[in-house]
């Protein structure tokens, strides 16, 4: 029974999508941990990306949405640190779905996610959010975010 | 007060008040690539302290994490003294960062290597970040020292200016012996050299000269600070002050 619920838990946070990234979940972002059964609570562990996220926040508030909308009352988010959050924990499809996005995935060389181009140049380290960092496209000269390697 | 608490206080209180001075920055940032590196830097630093704050909250039992950032007189503060120094110029900022984040990064590297499972997992977390600012600041310090004359001499200048509040990085007192003792903090003494090492390597790059050890500021530890840190608190602390428990 509690493990079927906590799948149905799995599959429901798999639906709150990322503030920032819309097209992939909290789930598929990694920042959820572990879902467990302790003293008729089930407990959501959540790690930060970085610790100053604020989309940390606002996912935290859109995960209690969609649990009470379903019907499950009984939960408890839990912040964990350790281990820290890294993005080799993001898995090749939803690498391909940040691509598609228009985000170049985390990666040791930077592609740009429009032509596929391997000669790319960094333009700034920081962009828009705490992930991510500007490039361009020499060859098709369109600027574009990468997700940093963390 | 626990020895445990004070010390977290500690870690969180400097993370606080740099990242407060940084976000100064925001809209006044040289460029607008900058201004956002600037911005999203500050939040990084609120964001350690937000964890360092929530876990002395843990161990104080009576506070939460926003009494400790914003209910506290500046006596009560124990960040360094470096880090509540004016902005300056764009290359004192840099400077100051350079000077800390150098320090950050070994200091986060060996607490987390803590006994205190929480401590070492923040300094895991913030190490990661701290290795970015720290790529963000050396950078920027050979840009502006390698640059121009004139950034080259404002850089120097910043760097002595800023140089003698670098000695208190490094001290010991009592409480952090006892937790030294116990496997729980940072042998501050012994990241001198590394510290030393690392920032004479940039330095060099950076075409800079070192300033000579001369008169150490010393204090932060203890809630001492220069005139800069009341103003700091003033703005930073006016909502909770005025408005006691607002919520938005």
């Amino acid at each position: 029974m509690q493990n079927g619920k906590i799948n149905k838990i799995w599959e429901l946070l798999n639906t709150v999508p990322d503030p920032e990234i819309p097209v992939i979940s909290v789930v598929e972002l990694g920042v959820i941990r572990d879902v467990v059964f302790s003293n008729n609570n089930y407990i959501i562990s959540i790690t930060p990306t970085y610790s100053g996220c604020p989309a940390v926040k606002t996912f935290q508030d859109d995960i209690k949405i969609c649990l009470k909308e379903n019907e499950i009352n009984n939960f408890e988010l839990k912040i964990v640190y350790a281990p820290a959050w890294t993005t080799d924990w993001m898995t090749e499809g939803t690498k391909e779905k940040l691509r598609k996005f228009g985000i170049a995935p985390p990666s040791n060389i930077v592609i740009c996610p429009q032509c596929n181009s391997k000669n790319t140049s960094l333009i700034s380290e920081f962009g828009a959010t705490a992930c991510k960092s500007l490039f361009k496209c020499i060859d098709c000269l369109e600027p574009f975010e990468f997700f940093k390697c963390i | 007060m626990s020895s445990l608490f004070t010390y977290t206080l500690r870690i969180a209180d400097s993370s606080l008040i740099l990242g407060q001075r940084m976000s100064e920055w925001c809209s006044k940032g040289p460029t607008l690539e900058e201004d956002i590196a600037l911005s999203n830097i500050s939040l990084d630093m609120f964001g350690q302290a937000n964890g360092f704050y929530h876990y002395a909250a843990q161990l104080d039992g009576t506070k939460s994490a926003d009494d400790l950032a914003f209910l506290r007189n500046e006596r009560e503060f124990f960040n360094h003294q470096l880090v509540e120094q004016e902005n300056g110029n764009f290359g004192t900022t840099i400077v100051r960062s350079f000077l800390h984040d150098v320090f950050n990064f070994l200091f986060y590297t060996q607490l987390a290597n803590s006994k205190d499972e929480t401590l070492s997992a923040l300094a895991s977390k913030s190490l990661k970040e701290v290795k970015y600012h720290f790529r963000h600041s050396s950078n920027w310090l050979v840009r502006l020292g390698d640059g121009t004359a004139e950034s080259n001499a404002k850089t120097q200048v910043a760097l002595e200016e800023l140089w003698m509040y670098t000695g208190e990085l490094f001290e010991m007192d009592a409480l952090d012996t006892e937790l030294l003792n116990l496997g729980v903090a940072v042998d501050n003494s012994a990241l001198k050299s590394e510290w030393d090492k690392m920032v004479n390597n940039t330095l060099a790059k950076a075409k800079l000269t070192r300033p000579e050890d001369a008169y150490m500021a010393t204090g932060g530890k203890k809630g001492l600070h220069t005139e800069y840190l009341g103003f700091i608190l003033s703005e930073m602390q006016f909502l909770q002050r005025a408005y006691p428990d607002a919520k938005w």
